[in-house]
This record gives structure tokens, C-alpha cells and sequence, in this order.
């Protein structure tokens, strides 16, 4: 009996099957990123988590910024705003202030949430606008070709760090923490289920959640760092995940391939 | 449609400029106010977050302008009409988003209230330096509509003027004010709600599965959604098509861009507004904008009373520019006389569209009315001694006051 | 010293029985499906999909337990499966 039924549409699917579909622009499948990228995963890490939380599609907005991660938006079949680099969280902060019963999630990369959205990222995390940031780390400017980026991890190269990145890595849990976010969790790619538990809880929670995926890069970090390609990216960093709860954020530091610390660690309660 | 009594103040008040234009956009629906502290706006934002309250609209302080106006963006998407105030530099701050919003077709208004420049200037000295910025300040190929007031009253008619704009033609829509006429107290008389006519965006009410975000109607504006309307679009600024997908070629690029460019360029006669004072018999024209409105009056009258034959031309819109109307005039004009509180930014304009069938004098203005006066009065005077098609280059040295 | 225990009632537990649907086309060939499949259920073709790269193939399809984890890690949407009935549970050690 034939078990592999190869097959251009899907006609009769499991439940899940059917679920992951309504929330997909089925018509741009397949997407752009590289083999094996987490960004994929993410993603469908995310929609996971909407079709649990039972949410109705009409009511989410996604905003996302510029690069790899932000063409998520162009991917997921709900209205949706693909805006300048790093700036997706201001333009999530006027949407959420005007309609407070919408959903709205904002995905970005590192690059974009982080640098040149740093500003917006801290004052709405001081603000508490109830909204969920999802921050896909791969240590580098993906889109633009690999170039350092501020979470790279000493002394990785990149294309324009050529002789090794020497800046502080940023500990973007600590960041966001410090900056009154109320939920912090991170996760690498491969934690596919408990990454789409922490964004439920996340969409869940009032207030601003921040979930931040580790994610190979298979096309420019891993290959100028030589580690492998994104099946031996990903297998190291999920083998050297070590999940530490509640783990004080100022330990959460991620060097270059040593051990990367991943859980929930802030989950406060709102209004305080 | 007309606007909601809840927000309009009818009755004749005695307000200031910063206060009438906050009256003008309650009373065409704004709901929202997105900014951050800048001196010269700062009469603006007290006044809209007083009556914030009774008419129920947002406000939010952001940590700067560029989220102010990204803020600003997002809500013009939930079908809340939406303002940001600012000044100059803030006003530079803005460019990229500036750009996003022709992109998206967001309708919005931005008011800058000029200071002069560049970087951070001084913020007490009125100006209209910011008049090509408006225009040019963001990356591309665009048009953009901007509006000058002239007077505390202008404050709000033009107000509302720019939301009507906006909201007809999905774009953003700048009003170019400065700290004068901000200040400036004066008789504002709001009539009653019944009378003050709005419009709002065209919504698309068809199938959901067949809505295009960017499907243009016979005006070259594509109807609108809100976000949670359960139309689930998809808009993004990079160079998109119908459907608001992305595609990076050159077809694409000419679909997208083209029809923003023309959406104002075919529409120009629809939306450039200026008033004319005597222009047809006059040898030597006026052509004002903004602040200056009321010395060019009492210029212009100084000249009649000597014998000129003098007009005004005052634009309501300073960009679209009305060209066509410039043009035709100077065949006829001995000269145009443009003054301007800058260095000299709309007469390049203006000598452009006479395309040299007349010469065009610019005059070095400050915003002290009785100074303004005289200087405008003696360089029509001076126009008139020239020689049509004068043979030199007329140079725009700045001057010096005390020279 | 390693001690076998056998539950006594093994035959009264049934696990369910699943089939891979793969849709070729969609894949991109990153493997993650191949390398963490808990059961061993599928292994790298030898033949190229349109987009120029190797999809998985199923090697032991009686293998499958309709656990999904292949479907939920996989980054492109191109593998799936759904339940085709049930079986007699099998302990791990056993083939």
C-alpha cells in the first residue's frame, strides 16, 4: 500500500492540516526564506498558537518591519502591515490604541526589533501597549547579506566584521526586562511546541510579551562561522539549549557556540 | 457629509492660531493625535488634549517623531482619522514615514509649524523654509499636497481643507504654519456642524475574497478598508501591485508608482486652490503664500494707491503648484514679485512656471509686518523699472537687514 | 543487569496508525523532518522535486504514529499526516 502520496493539493487533511491553512496565504507558498531557516518555524510555531487560543482572524493584525523576518506578514492570511525597518512597534502602538480589541502581534529580526527599533522596542515595553513582539535572532542582518548585527556574539564573523565582531552582544531578555516588559521567554527553532505554548501565554498576557527565537542562518552566519550547514546550526543549538525557568535575564547572555540559556524568565503581573 | 456636532465649538471664539487649527481637525472627525514636544507645537497639543475629553479623541505622546507619525500611520488604518503636529526638525525626522504614507496611501495631515533652520535652529523666529522640504524631503518619486494659512481663521478652514484632502485623495496632506500665526490671537468664527462639510474615505463594501487593496477607481484612488473589518489585506511599502504583494521589476515599479504620481498630477485641477486679487489688469503680480498674506495686502495697496497696477496671487495650496495659472499670467506681467520668510525657495517655482516670459523678483521677508511691507512695495516699485526680460541673471544674495 | 519488563496488557493498548502526506513541490530540503521523526519513518529520495532539491521519502510506514512532529517542523508546509486507524502498541525495544 502506497503511504507516500505525493499530492499538489491538499484535499482531505487531519484537523490541524485544515487549521494551518485558514491562516496561511496559501497562494504565496512556497515562501522565500532559505532551507531550513527558523523563520519557517516560527511561523508556524505562531499560527499554532492562534488556532489554540481559538482567535478569529478578523481580529489580528500583524506588523512587521524590514528583512527576512518582517516578510512574515505577506505570508499569513490576516490583515497585515509591512512598514518601514524598525518600526513596526510604533505603528502596532497607534493600532492597538485605536481598536484595543484587535490582536496585534509584531514579528521582526533581530536587526530590526533590536537596532534600529531598539528605541521603540524599550518605550513600549515601558508603556505596556498590549502587544506581542516576536524577535527571530540570528545573530545578523540576513537580508542584506550577513552583516553584524548588534546581537552577534564576540568574536563571530560576519561580512563586515571580517576580523571578528567585537561589540557586547546585546542580552535582549535583559533589555526588555529592564525596560518593564511583563512576559520574556526564549526559545531556540527547534522547541516547536513549547515555543508556540510561550507565544500563546504571550498573546494571552496583557501587556507587552517578547518571544524571542534563536534561528540558524544557514545562507551567511553559519557558513563564514563554518558551523555547518542549517541542520548541524540547528542541531547544536538545540543540543545546547539548556532550559533554565526563571532564570535571572542578566545570566542570559549568549556567547558564540557555548551553551544558550532558553525558558520563560519574566512573567509578571500587569499593572504594576 | 457633514460633521458631528459632539466635536465642532460653533460660535465665534476668540482663539489662537494653534488653537483654531486643533478646533478645525476636531471638526472634521480627527480622532487621534500623535506627536512629540516640540516648542512651537506645543499650543497645539495642550489645546487638542483639553478637549480630548469631550469629544472623545486619542492622544498619544511618543519618543519621538518618527513613531509619532508611524503611530499616526497604524491608526489611519483603523478608520480613525489621525494628526501629528511638529515642527521644522521634527518635520525632517518624518521623511521616511512621509514616504510610507504616499506608499500605503494613508490619509493623514501633518502640521509643521516652521522655524528657521537648518539643524536646530532657532525656535522664536517665524519661516518658511520648509517649503521645498515639503515638496522633496523624502526619497522617490512623489506628490504631495500642502496647504499654507494665512490668518488665524485660515487656521481652521484649512484644517479642515487638508483632512478633506486627505481623505478624497489617500495621501498624506501637510498644513505649513508657523509660531506666528500659532500665537496669534484672533476672531475665529466656527460655524454651526450642520454647515461644515467633511468627507471621509471611500470604503470598500464588496466580496471579501475579491478585495484589492490597491485597485484604483476613476479617480486613481483605490478604495479603503480598516484593519478588522475581515477583509484580511495584506499592504506593504515595498513596490507592490493591485493586490498589495510585493514584486520587485520594473512593470510593477511603473504600476505603483506612476499611478501615485499621477493620482495628484491628473487630479491637480481638483485640488489646487489660490485666491486672486486684480491680477488680470495688474502689470506687476504678487504671488504669496502663508504668513506674508497680510503685509502683500497692504503692499499691494500702498501700490495702487501709487498709480500700479497692481495683483495678488495668494496660494491656498502650495504644492500641487498651479503652474498652468503662473504661466498664463506672465506673458502679461512687466514682473511677479514673490516674497518669502526664507532664502528664497518658492520664486525657483515661480520662475519655473513663468518659463522667463517675465522677470521674477524675489523679496527677503522676516515676518515683521510693517518691515515686510515696505520691502515688498519697494520691489515692485523696482520691478517696474526693469526692462522685460531683463538680459543678467537676477541674483538671490541675502541681505542683510542693516544694509 | 538490565531487567526486560513487559506490560501484561500489552494487547489491550492501542496507539493510533498514521500516513505521510508529502507535498513535493514544497519542499526545500532541509531535512528536519528525516532527522527528528522519532520512529525512523522516512529517509532522503533519490529523485529531485521541481524546485531542484531531495524530499523525503517514507522508508517504514508502518512506523508512523500520527505524533505530527514532522508536520509541525517542518518550515515550508510541505508534510503532514493524518490517522488511518489504529494498531497494537509495540514496545520500543522490539522491532
Amino acid at each position: 500500500m502506497e503511504h507516500s502520496i505525493q499530492i499538489e493539493e491538499t484535499i482531505d487533511a487531519a484537523e490541524t492540516r485544515l487549521s494551518m491553512e485558514k491562516w496561511l496565504r496559501m497562494d504565496r507558498i512556497p515562501h522565500i526564506w532559505c532551507t531550513g531557516c527558523g523563520i519557517g518555524l516560527t511561523v508556524s510555531a505562531l499560527v499554532r498558537a492562534f488556532d489554540k487560543l481559538n482567535l478569529d482572524p478578523d481580529q489580528v493584525c500583524i506588523v512587521a518591519g524590514i528583512g527576512c523576518t518582517g516578510r512574515v506578514g505577506g505570508y499569513l492570511r490576516v490583515d497585515s502591515l509591512h512598514v518601514t525597518h524598525g518600526r513596526a512597534i510604533p505603528v502596532a502602538t497607534g493600532i492597538k490604541l485605536a481598536k484595543p480589541e484587535l490582536t496585534v502581534v509584531v514579528i521582526g529580526g533581530d536587526g530590526d526589533l533590536m537596532s534600529i527599533g531598539g528605541n521603540h522596542f524599550v518605550h513600549a515595553a515601558r508603556r505596556n501597549v498590549d502587544i506581542t513582539a516576536i524577535c527571530v535572532n540570528n545573530f545578523v542582518y540576513a537580508m542584506t547579506g550577513g552583516q553584524v548585527a548588534p546581537t552577534t556574539p564576540s568574536p563571530a564573523f560576519t561580512n563586515t566584521t571580517p576580523y571578528g565582531a567585537y561589540e557586547t552582544a546585546l542580552n535582549i531578555p535583559s533589555l526588555a526586562e529592564s525596560a518593564g516588559a511583563r512576559y520574556v521567554a526564549r526559545w531556540t527553532a527547534l522547541h516547536i511546541r513549547r515555543m508556540s505554548n510561550s507565544m500563546m501565554e504571550a498573546i494571552r498576557k496583557p501587556g507587552l510579551s517578547l518571544v524571542e527565537v534563536v534561528s540558524p542562518c544557514p545562507m551567511y552566519y553559519s557558513r563564514i562561522n563554518r558551523l555547518g550547514e542549517h541542520l548541524e546550526t540547528m542541531k547544536f543549538y538545540h543540543e545546547n539549549s539548556i532550559i533554565k525557568h526563571g532564570e535571572p535575564t542578566e545570566n542570559l547572555k549568549i556567547d558564540f557556540q557555548k551553551q544558550i540559556i532558553v525558558g520563560k524568565f519574566v512573567d509578571k503581573p500587569t499593572g504594576s | 457629509m457633514k460633521a458631528n456636532p459632539k466635536n465642532v465649538l460653533s460660535g465665534v471664539h476668540n482663539l489662537t492660531g494653534g488653537q483654531a487649527c486643533v478646533e478645525g481637525a476636531l471638526a472634521a472627525g480627527c480622532g487621534f493625535l500623535g506627536y512629540y514636544p516640540m516648542i512651537p507645537a506645543l499650543d497645539f497639543v495642550n489645546h487638542f488634549i483639553k478637549r480630548s475629553k469631550e469629544t472623545g479623541s486619542k492622544f498619544i505622546q511618543m519618543e519621538d517623531e518618527i513613531s509619532a507619525l508611524a503611530a499616526v500611520i497604524g491608526v489611519s488604518w483603523t478608520g480613525l482619522k489621525a494628526i501629528s503636529i511638529t515642527s521644522s526638525s521634527g518635520f525632517s525626522n518624518m521623511m521616511e514615514h512621509l514616504g510610507l504614507g504616499v506608499m500605503l496611501e494613508t490619509p493623514s495631515v501633518i502640521v509643521n509649524v516652521q522655524v528657521v533652520g537648518p539643524g536646530d535652529g532657532d525656535s522664536g523666529l517665524p519661516s518658511q523654509g520648509d517649503t521645498m522640504q515639503a515638496r522633496w524631503g523624502s526619497h522617490g518619486d512623489y506628490e504631495i499636497i500642502a496647504l499654507a494659512p494665512g490668518s488665524v481663521q485660515d487656521m481652521f478652514d484649512y484644517t479642515i481643507k487638508a483632512f478633506s484632502l486627505s481623505e478624497r485623495f489617500r495621501t498624506p496632506v501637510l498644513i505649513l504654519t508657523d509660531n506666528v500665526i500659532a500665537k496669534r490671537k484672533g476672531k475665529v468664527s466656527i460655524p454651526e456642524a450642520s454647515e461644515i462639510n467633511i468627507y471621509d474615505r471611500k470604503l470598500y463594501k464588496g466580496p471579501k475574497d475579491k478585495y484589492m487593496p490597491f485597485l484604483p477607481d476613476d479617480e486613481l484612488v483605490p478604495p479603503m478598508v480598516n484593519i478588522g473589518d475581515g477583509y484580511r489585506f495584506h499592504v506593504t511599502g515595498l513596490t507592490h501591485n493591485h493586490r498589495g504583494y510585493p514584486i520587485m521589476n520594473e512593470e510593477c515599479q511603473e504600476l505603483n508608482v506612476h499611478r501615485l504620481v499621477n493620482k495628484i498630477r491628473e487630479n491637480t485641477d481638483k485640488i489646487t486652490e489660490w485666491v486672486e486679487d486684480g491680477v488680470d489688469s495688474a502689470d506687476i503680480v504678487v504671488v504669496t503664500y502663508g504668513l506674508l498674506s497680510n503685509a502683500v495686502k497692504k503692499a499691494v495697496e500702498k501700490a495702487r494707491a501709487e498709480g500700479i497696477k497692481t495683483g495678488s496671487l495668494r496660494l491656498v495650496t502650495v504644492w500641487p503648484f498651479p503652474e498652468k495659472r503662473v504661466d498664463n499670467l506672465a506673458s502679461r506681467l512687466k514682473g511677479i514679485v514673490v516674497p518669502e520668510i526664507n532664502l528664497g525657495q518658492m520664486v525657483f517655482e515661480v520662475e519655473r512656471a513663468s518659463h522667463g516670459q517675465t522677470n521674477t523678483f524675489f523679496v527677503q521677508c522676516s515676518g515683521e509686518e510693517a518691515d515686510d511691507v515696505e520691502m515688498i512695495f519697494g520691489s515692485i516699485k523696482e520691478a517696474l523699472t526693469r526692462k522685460k526680460k531683463y538680459d543678467d541673471i537676477i541674483e538671490y544674495t541675502p541681505k542683510s537687514h542693516g544694509a | 543487569m538490565r531487567v526486560l519488563r513487559i506490560p501484561l496488557d500489552l494487547s489491550k493498548h492501542k496507539v493510533p496508525q498514521g500516513e505521510v502526506h508529502i507535498i513535493v513541490d514544497r519542499c526545500k530540503g532541509c531535512g528536519y523532518c528525516i532527522e527528528y521523526c522519532p520512529n525512523d519513518v522516512l529517509e532522503v529520495a533519490e529523485e529531485f522535486n521541481a524546485q531542484g532539491y531531495h524530499p523525503p521519502k517514507v522508508k517504514n510506514p508502518e512506523n508512523c504514529l500520527n505524533c505530527g512532529l514532522c508536520e509541525v517542523i517542518c518550515p515550508d508546509y510541505a508534510i503532514f499526516t493524518i490517522q488511518i486507524g489504529e494498531k497494537e502498541a509495540k514496545l520500543a525495544t522490539q522491532k
